[in-house]
């Protein structure tokens, strides 16, 4: 078993006026996942990020700078991650394509966390 | 918690709709009624919130008190930021006040507050909503969006209107609200009968909008009943309001929605009374009309719901179509007639006099219906006319009056249903069913 990253990203909010009924629904979806990983012992956490975008720290001409986000060039923010068990890239994805985040305009990287097994 | 483990904290049904009205209606009650507009917005922020963060990290204990939690967060956000903090500097004291505990200590207790005092803030909402300077289409929109937690496309829906229409309708609603300062209370014994009567005509067009079979989408259609009912019975639970004809609609809406079952075949298509499996109607909700209608008779007074709520306990309490006492029914229609004389009521009131005199009785009947307004474009007065003449064996008659009940009809359904009359007709003389069409209390509206 091997421990993989899911990482959500999503379009800068779009939200139309949903009604309680539809975000009702929406949650619906997202517990049903949720709670399907949890019963199969491979949901290991999840944290949603804030809206802001964050900060961006890096090295520019030997100093550091430091820039808000959201980054220009990005069309898209990352909205939060799940950390998940799986047995190799093919079940994480698996895992991954039956996340309801998965929408038109929204995409989930997945990445294997590197345990370094020496 | 709710004894599925398989789940974790599985949300009830309809939890966030039904939330809105309390969230809402505690909400005005602290910031006061000319902040229904931030209200409002505070719980839709509150529920996308639910909506970003559960997603990660799953449903939290108490729902409730998370979405309330963070709407008065909100609120006071915004009143910061608008710098009106000031004005509610006992703000703390104001919550407590209104029962809701601070924001890091709110949980369960927060709901285990008196029962009483959250149904009074709904009804003081209903009020509101419904108030009688407010037109009846006005109060229609605002009740669905505030106390029910429906949205603008499903009231939308539910009415047959565009979004657009429906939006300017709420926007003139709480105008109004703010320009008359309409009062979030429930009103006083002495304003009682006014205020209520408003308040029951919209729970009956929510009701008959709901019950009509024909048009639109059936989903959001038991939605607009199952509200009805419920705020109906919310009227019927507080001591001021609890009045007889509040017991005799709420008797009527669940004799009616009792055979909602029963009244579409398989094949989606109408059936008519004689023909409804009656094995499908559900018992219990008949009963529960029952014991609203014996309270519905205590006091003096007899209304248009009384009457029809009548009626409608004769057809649930027949075991077969058969038997049916058409002799009381047709007295009570001659009551209904005096009180309210709607095109509905006349040709309700035909059919029961077919029923008793024969069908040249009530052909009699639907002549003297006055020729006025929408009468000709009426497709069910051309269905019964036609129905008559088909069982005084004037067949061509009555394919005439079907051709023109079909020219007039206005959804497939309907369509389909006049269709299967006319073959009747047209296949020669048939002894058949005589046609009590369970079309239910809708007005011709």
């Amino acid at each position: 078993m091997s421990r993989f990253l899911l990482l959500l990203y999503q379009a800068p909010t779009r939200d139309g006026e949903l009604s309680p009924e539809d975000i009702q629904r929406i949650i619906a979806k997202y517990t049903a996942w949720r709670d399907g990983l949890v019963q199969r012992n491979k949901m290991r956490g999840g944290e949603k990020l804030t809206d802001d975008g964050g900060r961006l720290v890096r090295v520019q001409s030997g100093t550091v700078t430091v820039t808000d986000g959201p980054y220009s060039e990005v069309h898209e923010v990352l909205g939060g991650f799940f950390v998940i068990d799986a047995l190799d890239y093919n079940d994480a994805v698996e895992i991954a394509r039956t996340c309801p985040h998965l929408a038109e305009g929204q995409r989930i990287e997945v990445r294997e966390v590197d345990a370094m097994n020496c | 918690m709710d004894g599925r483990p398989e789940s974790i904290n599985q949300l009830v049904d309809h939890l966030f709709r039904h939330e809105v009205g309390r969230m809402v209606s505690r909400l005005v009650r602290v910031f006061g009624a000319h902040r229904l507009d931030l209200a409002e917005d505070a719980v839709q922020f509150a529920m996308m919130q639910a909506l970003r963060l559960w997603a990660y990290k799953g449903v939290p204990d108490v729902p409730q008190a998370w979405l309330m939690r963070v709407a008065r967060n909100r609120v006071l956000d915004v009143l910061k930021s608008e710098r009106k903090l000031h004005l509610f500097a006992d703000e703390a004291d104001v919550w407590a006040g209104a029962g809701i505990a601070e924001p890091r200590t709110a949980s369960a207790e927060e709901l285990s507050r008196s029962a009483d005092e959250v149904v009074d803030e709904r009804l003081s909402l209903i009020f509101a909503c419904c108030h009688p300077v407010l037109p009846r289409s006005a109060s229609i929109a605002l009740t669905l969006k505030v106390v029910c937690g429906f949205g603008v496309e499903e009231i939308a829906r539910a009415f047959l209107s565009t979004e657009v229409a429906v939006a300017q309708r709420l926007v003139r609603a709480k105008r109004l609200i703010r320009e008359r300062g309409i009062r979030f209370e429930v009103p006083t014994p002495e304003q009682l009968p006014e205020r209520l009567d408003v308040v029951l005509e919209v729970l009956y067009l929510f009701f008959t909008e709901g019950y009509a079979a024909t048009t639109g989408d059936r989903l959001i259609k038991d939605d607009l009943c199952a509200e009805a009912i419920w705020l109906a019975t919310l009227l019927t639970g507080n001591a001021v309001t609890a009045q007889p004809q509040c017991h005799a609609l709420l008797a009527l809406m669940l004799f009616q929605a009792a055979r909602l079952p029963a009244r579409i075949d398989t094949a989606g298509d109408l059936l008519l009374l004689a023909e409804q499996d009656r094995g499908l109607w559900d018992r219990s909700m008949i009963d529960l009309g029952l014991r609203h209608l014996g309270r519905a008779a205590r006091g003096d007074k007899l209304t248009v719901y009384h009457l029809q709520a009548e009626i409608a306990a004769i057809h649930a309490t027949t075991e077969h179509f058969t038997k049916t006492n058409w002799e009381q029914i047709l007295a009570l229609y001659d009551l209904l007639r005096e009180r309210q004389p709607t095109l509905v009521v006349l040709i309700n009131r035909a059919i029961a006099v077919a029923q008793v005199s024969g069908p040249a009785a009530g052909l009699e009947a639907l002549k003297m219906i006055p020729a006025e307004g929408q009468l000709e474009r009426y497709p069910f007065l051309h269905l019964a006319e036609g129905e008559f003449h088909r069982r005084l064996g004037h067949l061509n008659e009555a394919a005439l009056c079907f051709l023109r009940a079909l020219d007039f009809a206005g959804t497939e359904p309907e369509r389909r249903f006049i269709r299967r009359r006319l073959a009747t007709v047209q296949a020669g003389p048939v002894a058949g069913q005589p046609i009590a069409v369970d079309f239910g209390p809708r007005e011709s509206s």
